[in-house]
């Protein structure tokens, strides 16, 4: 019999100090300027993670990403953010460096589940090798694809200069198009000496075959069924976007699911380290774009945590950052209950009821920052302006009369009346259903182990009885003076995440009704306490920092050169990590339950292929 | 139209007198602009969304802006079954190949809109290893409308000219559009997926390309390239 080992739940320091002393020649403190956390030596990587998991207690590997140190060392570097969860409490930050020509790191699959879509996005963008993942295939990109273009010496076809402003554009402000360099007038690149004469790309069949979903053509002698494989997607109606699944089935039933994404891939993070620390706040309106405004407040306080003491966001513009981030959770479950019951074949009524209500916070949101998705409203210190004095909403139509109103008289309305209101219906609507019950109860069931070694977040996680919200285990903004709770639902499966897409928006009504008093008290008082310049310079040094998305934990690891743009710009997208366990949420299901299993996921393509 | 009543003055000849008291009753017209004012009011568009603009497009549909208003609500999942495909967002390279695939299974007349920057030059992403600057270097792209993304009223502006556009077609022998009379026109080439996006279009051009033996220049190398003979 051995003994079990508890975790110990110690400090962080206190923590790195008995690891150091675990793994004395493995592993180092990382001392560069501004870096947190340890620096472990590759050979050992699957040794630690295996001790902080089980004795340390940080058993969610949040975020895995690659930096390329060209021309600051010249080598790759694999970047782990490990959490306790449901405790909570800073990240232990690890680090695991290799060579630029044969990178090579051991994988840590089998300790962290979760690590799996990760590891192949590293694999994918940095070319780094993953020793002993179970599939590791490019993932954003096709086979085939020449380079791996987040290396910092990788050239896109329409690359001019590192970093922006580019000097064709700026300050001259000269028309400029790429297609008129390119001898194709394309965006594209080709090898040197290549022709479509003998080049033989990959086909669908070998595609399929190199899916590794078990296929057998022969079938199962003994239950007389054929196994086949069921394309679902990228373009499909209930995929949410572009995203697309291979299924191989045995009759109705699911064997193996194979998620393919890519087909949003839109090169977020190469842009964003070309961009201005400013220039790339719009960009993420564009990761989930049903939540600008909370992308915008998750990439701002990551950088006001680079900034140290530059920047000090004013009380007001804290409260109007909240205010925004929880009518986003609104929108976005609205959003996403609608189209769960799409997915369950209530086509479309129900989501017109959630559509609507969300037309009544866009407006405000077009008559603040000016759009009604794309809000770029937050800045790094602060936002950019205040809350309109009066508010024009087409949405508050009475009498197809359009009605000019106090902006605060119309929050208050939203939030007494109209919002709690159509959450209630929806509820009665819903919640009922006999059909509802029948598709969405034990089915897609997601245990509390899984979700947490699958690094699961946001409802998911919490669907499954696990009470991990960041607003509460590694608070920011003013969510520490703000009432709330942590809304949990015990079994996992579709309904419960379903239902915790109801709580959380009445513990969204209830936060912002908390917010109005707040509102009216700072009234005229400064909204913004950062660096009025276009262009910004950030200390050298690396941050993560997270927030608690309508989707899950949104992460910015960032790493400045103290320049004005970022040296890496990664996302840790919550719908892109939350889809590692579907396979396993699928399988033994039917083919139509995968849509719905899809669908209360809830995923954004943006976000997901960034 | 705005009312859903017919109005026959819409379809009314110009040239060809019809007495005032009749006209709420009697159109004189041609085959062409009767056969356009009905399509025109009920095209279908694909259920097929891209990114951010597939939202502002949903939202357009909803009961807010009720895209039932101009015919328009039939939204089908079947390219074989669409009239309009609706590019609502970033293409990428790697679903430009779906999206050729599914706009030479439309059947014939069939009109692209591109919806927002993206669709139609690429947008804030051009610059963007894995994306296509505009669909039209793929497909004929009937109407742009810009935006990031379009608003509503931006996208029903554009349905709005699509329907116009149609309109002034014509169904006779060598008219302006491939589709009446001259049996079923060209399949757009279905791009491959090489090294990076290939047109199959290319093919020569690559060729010539290849005897340079050297990769293809990027911007930068292109305006070192262009600036050298001046100074030689």
């Amino acid at each position: 019999m051995t003994d079990q080992v508890l975790p110990q739940v110690t400090d962080l320091p206190s923590t790195i100090a008995a690891l150091k002393e675990r793994f004395p020649n493995a592993v180092k403190d990382d001392t560069r300027n501004g870096y947190e956390g340890v620096i472990v030596d590759a050979a050992s990587l699957p040794d630690f993670a295996r001790v902080i998991r089980d004795e340390y207690g940080f058993n969610y590997l949040s975020s895995l990403t690659a930096v390329d140190y060209l021309g600051h060392g010249d080598h790759l570097e694999v970047v782990y953010h490990a959490f306790r969860v449901p405790s909570g409490g800073k990240p232990l930050v690890f680090k695991a460096q290799t060579d630029r020509q044969d990178a090579v790191i051991p994988s840590l699959v089998s300790i962290y589940p979760g690590a799996d879509f990760q590891e192949r996005e590293a694999y994918d963008l940095y070319g780094i090798h993953f020793a002993g993942h179970p599939n590791l295939k490019r993932i954003l990109l096709w086979e085939g694809f020449e380079g791996h273009p987040m290396r910092k010496d990788y050239h896109e076809a329409y690359y001019e200069q590192e970093t922006k402003p580019f000097d064709t554009r700026w300050p001259g402000g000269h028309v400029f198009r790429g297609e008129e360099y390119n001898p194709f007038g394309h965006n594209v690149r080709y090898p040197a000496g290549f022709t479509l004469d003998d080049y033989k790309p990959q086909s669908e069949a070998d595609f399929q075959q190199s899916m590794a979903l078990g296929v057998d053509i022969m079938g199962d002698p003994a239950f007389r069924t054929d196994r086949l494989v069921v394309n679902l997607g990228p373009h499909h109606p209930s995929t949410h976007g572009v995203f697309r699944m291979m299924v191989a089935l045995t009759g109705e039933t699911i064997e193996s699911l194979e998620p393919v994404m890519g087909y949003l891939h839109r090169n977020h993070e190469k842009i964003g380290e070309r961009n201005t620390w400013y220039g790339n706040m719009p960009f993420t309106d564009r990761l989930d774009y049903i939540c600008s405004m909370c992308n915008n407040l998750a990439y701002a306080i990551t950088v006001e945590q680079m900034m140290g003491g530059q920047v000090s966001v004013p009380y007001r513009a804290e409260v109007i950052r909240v205010l925004m981030a929880e009518l986003t959770r609104i929108t976005n479950h609205l959003w996403s209950i609608g189209f769960l019951l799409n997915d369950l074949g209530a086509f479309f009524t129900p989501a017109l009821y959630a559509i609507q209500t969300r037309e009544y916070i866009l407006d405000f949101f077009e008559a603040t920052a000016g759009s009604r998705m794309m809000c770029n409203y937050m800045r790094i210190g602060g936002v950019f302006k205040d809350l309109p004095q009066r508010i024009r909403s087409e949405a508050a139509l009475i009498n197809d009369r359009v009605r000019d109103m106090d902006t605060l008289e119309y929050l208050e309305q939203l939030i007494n009346d109209r919002l709690p209101r159509s959450i209630d219906e929806l509820d009665e609507l819903l919640s009922e259903s006999e059909i509802i019950k029948s598709r969405c109860i034990g089915v897609g069931l997601l245990p509390a182990e899984m979700a947490i070694a699958y690094s699961a977040s946001g409802p998911l996680l919490r669907a499954s009885g696990v009470p991990y919200d960041i607003r509460r285990a590694n608070p920011y903004s003013i969510y520490p003076e703000l009432e709330f709770d942590i809304c949990t639902r015990p079994n996992g499966d579709i309904y419960d995440r379903y239902y915790l897409r109801l709580d959380e928006m009445r513990q969204s009504v209830r936060i912002l009704k908390q917010i109005l008093p707040r509102l009216k008290d700072t009234q005229g008082q400064p909204i913004f306490g950062g660096k009025t310049s276009y262009s910004i310079k950030v200390p050298a040094g690396e941050a993560y920092g997270f927030a608690e998305n309508p989707k899950g934990e949104l992460g910015f690891y960032l790493v400045s050169m103290g320049g004005g743009n970022p040296w890496r710009y990664h996302v840790r997208a919550p719908s892109f990590i939350n889809l590692t366990p579907l396979g396993e949420m699928c399988k033994g299901h039917k083919v139509a339950d995968v849509v719905a299993v899809l669908g209360s996921i809830d995923i954004v393509l943006g976000e997901t292929d960034r | 139209m705005s009312n859903g009543e017919i109005n026959l003055r819409d379809l009314q000849h110009p040239d060809i007198p019809v007495p005032e008291e009749m006209q709420s009753n009697i159109a004189v017209t041609s085959l062409s602009s009767l056969y356009n004012w009905a399509r025109s009011r009920s095209i279908w568009p694909m259920l097929f969304g891209l990114a951010c603009c597939a939202i502002e497009m949903i939202a357009t549909a909803a009961s807010r802006f009720d895209l039932a208003r101009f015919g328009m609500e039939v939204m089908r999942a079947s390219p074989r079954q669409a009239d309009l495909m609706i590019v609502s967002g970033t293409v990428t390279k790697k679903m430009v190949v779906p999206i050729v695939r599914l706009y030479n299974q439309m059947p014939e007349p069939k009109y692209v809109l591109a919806m927002g920057a993206c669709a139609s030059g690429g947008g804030p992403f051009k610059e963007g290893y894995n994306v296509v600057s505009g669909i039209d270097k793929y497909i004929p792209v009937d109407v742009y409308v810009p935006g990031c993304p379009p608003t509503p009223q931006a996208l029903l502006y554009g349905l709005i000219a699509l329907q116009k556009k149609i309109e002034r077609q014509s169904l006779g022998v060598g008219a302006s559009v491939p589709w009446y009379g001259g049996g079923p026109s060209e399949e757009v080439p279905i791009p491959i997926l090489g090294p990076d996006i290939i047109d199959p279009r290319h093919a020569e051009l690559l060729r010539k390309e290849a005897q340079k033996n050297r990769p293809t220049p990027t911007v930068s190398e292109a305006l070192a390239e262009s600036a050298q003979p001046e100074s030689a």
